[in-house]
């Protein structure tokens, strides 16, 4: 029985175990000298990086639902809806700590002038919101209107690739896979709105007459 | 190339062998020689200096960036957009032999062998500050040469206004250039004439004591320490003198983000990003960054080719 209990868990565990994996590797490249050149930067890109990745697999939660039929999946979307909060929090940490050592002065400064931030700061915000709300107490207090209030993620993650986007120079590739993919989450929100609407039929050819 | 020129340069004074092998050794001898050639002693005003060699006038007192940070963290987007792989990439480029062309608005339009060149002029060591653009910096002890001793052998004609350099366009070494959309190589830089013969400018051939590494910018390219580093065009293989302002690769690419000029300057933000501050490469984790100087520090040298000028309209 305990031996099942444990093979019903092992997804849950691996899940778990999938959000402290790339920050153990940070932290490994931290201490053993291995960031390159620059390892501030190195290690604040690689946390804002991981932060969008776990925004986009929380994305595609619903839609991995609604596809295959499964249930219970609802644990999953908010473990890594935190985690992602959580990478964006030590991404931010790092900005503010290891970057620039609370200089405020200086970092005032940095955000008026670098647009490429206030989105960054868009995003971030919205996951505060979200984390904060997102036990059981919070869904209790929102009542029927935490799902809607939960829906900003969507606005986050677009705050978040244009953040993104916004502080490169050259290369536009990476962003541009993370955008198609975001416009497939989209698309598939855009789908159900119309099928809950009944509007969906009229997608569908009538008549082969 | 550099190995060759300095063996040919220092076959009269050294024959062991043995120092041929060592580049470090040649190069630094090769100074040496400079040094005892020209009879100066000068009174170092800059401790941070390599031993053996002649400090150009007017550097201020700057302690080098680690070189294996200088050697590992280019941007050379002919090969990637990566920075650290362009270390690996680079080595792929023939330097060796290596032909600069000067011409245009010149008396004398001339096409140099770059160990001729080498044997011409006199190498000194620079110690500047390098800003990039994306906002972080590191200090280089450059080995190179004024531009404006090489320009002087094509006697540049009156109506020449503007420098135009030229990187190499070779698709089979530099991937980028095949299928990149982003720029239209080769890749193209430009000065006005009065900031290209300005004492400051030079052309670089080496730093670190030692021959310029390939994804520095070897076998020679420029240094304009009180511009931001995508001024400083590699591998050149073209000079011209020019009448009007050339097309400059950043500037075509995206012409409200990056001007013709490019002069470091914290008051002049990046439409995307601030250029107040500055992340000085080697500084240690938890230490702040550091405030980006007008001029990169120059401007007592430099501010006087500008002041009539808006800064913020000419950026």
């Amino acid at each position: 029985m305990k031996r099942l209990l444990n093979l019903i868990n092992t997804p849950w565990r691996l899940a778990n175990f999938s959000c402290w994996l790339p920050l153990v590797l940070i932290i490994f490249d931290l201490v053993f000298n291995n960031l390159g050149a620059n390892p501030i930067q190195a290690l604040h890109i690689r946390l804002g990086d991981w932060s969008l990745r776990f925004l986009w697999i929380t994305l595609a939660i619903t839609p991995i639902q609604t596809i295959s039929g499964w249930r219970g999946m609802a644990d999953y979307r908010q473990l890594f809806g935190l985690c992602s909060f959580g990478y964006a929090s030590l991404h931010l940490l790092v900005y503010l700590w290891v970057d620039h050592a609370w200089a405020w002065r200086m970092i005032w400064d940095d955000i008026v002038e670098s647009s490429y931030i206030w989105y960054g700061i868009a995003c971030y915000l919205i996951l505060l919101v979200l984390a904060i709300s997102s036990p059981t107490y919070g869904k209790r207090k929102l009542g029927k209107n935490w799902k809607k209030v939960h829906r900003f993620i969507y606005p986050a993650s677009v705050f978040g690739i244009i953040h993104y986007f916004w502080q490169l120079k050259g290369n536009l590739a990476e962003p541009l896979f993370y955008s198609l993919i975001l416009a497939l989450f989209f698309l598939f929100r855009i789908l159900v709105w119309f099928k809950n609407k009944q509007l969906f039929y009229l997608m569908v050819p009538k008549g082969r007459s | 190339m550099l190995i060759k020129t300095q063996a040919s340069l220092l076959e009269c004074e050294i024959t062991d062998p043995e120092l041929f092998k060592q580049r470090r050794q040649i190069i630094k001898g090769l100074l040496a020689a400079g040094l005892i050639g020209k009879g100066i002693a000068r009174a170092e005003a800059n401790p941070n200096h390599l031993p053996g060699y002649k400090l150009a006038a007017n550097n201020p007192v700057l302690t080098p960036t680690p070189s294996d940070i200088v050697k590992n963290y280019t941007n050379y987007y002919e090969f990637t957009f990566n920075k650290e792989d362009s270390t690996r990439l680079a080595q792929a480029l023939p330097t060796d032999p290596w032909q600069v062309e000067i011409s245009g608005e010149v008396e004398n339009p001339i096409k140099l062998q770059l160990e001729d060149v080498l044997k011409q002029q006199s190498l000194q060591e620079y110690i500047y500050r390098f800003r990039c653009v994306e906002a972080w910096s590191m200090v280089v002890p450059w080995i190179g040469f004024p531009l404006a001793e090489l320009l002087k052998l094509a006697k540049p004609l009156s109506s020449a206004r503007f420098v135009q350099f030229t990187t190499v366009l070779n698709p089979k070494a530099m991937p980028n250039q095949l299928h990149s959309t982003m720029i239209d190589w080769p890749y193209r830089e430009g000065l006005r004439i009065d900031e290209a013969t300005h004492p400051l400018t030079i052309l670089a051939v080496g730093m670190y004591g030692d021959s310029l590494p390939k994804q520095n910018g070897a076998p020679l390219r420029l240094v304009v320490p009180w511009k931001y580093g995508f001024k400083s065009i590699k591998a050149i293989v073209k000079i011209e003198l020019v009448k009007k302002p050339p097309i400059t690769s950043w500037n075509q690419y995206a012409p409200n983000e990056y001007g013709f000029y490019a002069n470091v300057n914290p008051n002049v933000p990046h439409p995307r990003w601030s250029q107040a501050s500055e992340r000085l490469l080697g500084s240690s984790l938890f230490t702040s960054r550091r405030n980006t100087e007008l001029f990169n520090g120059y401007g007592d040298q430099v501010a006087s080719l500008y002041s009539d000028m808006d800064l913020r309209h000419f950026f």
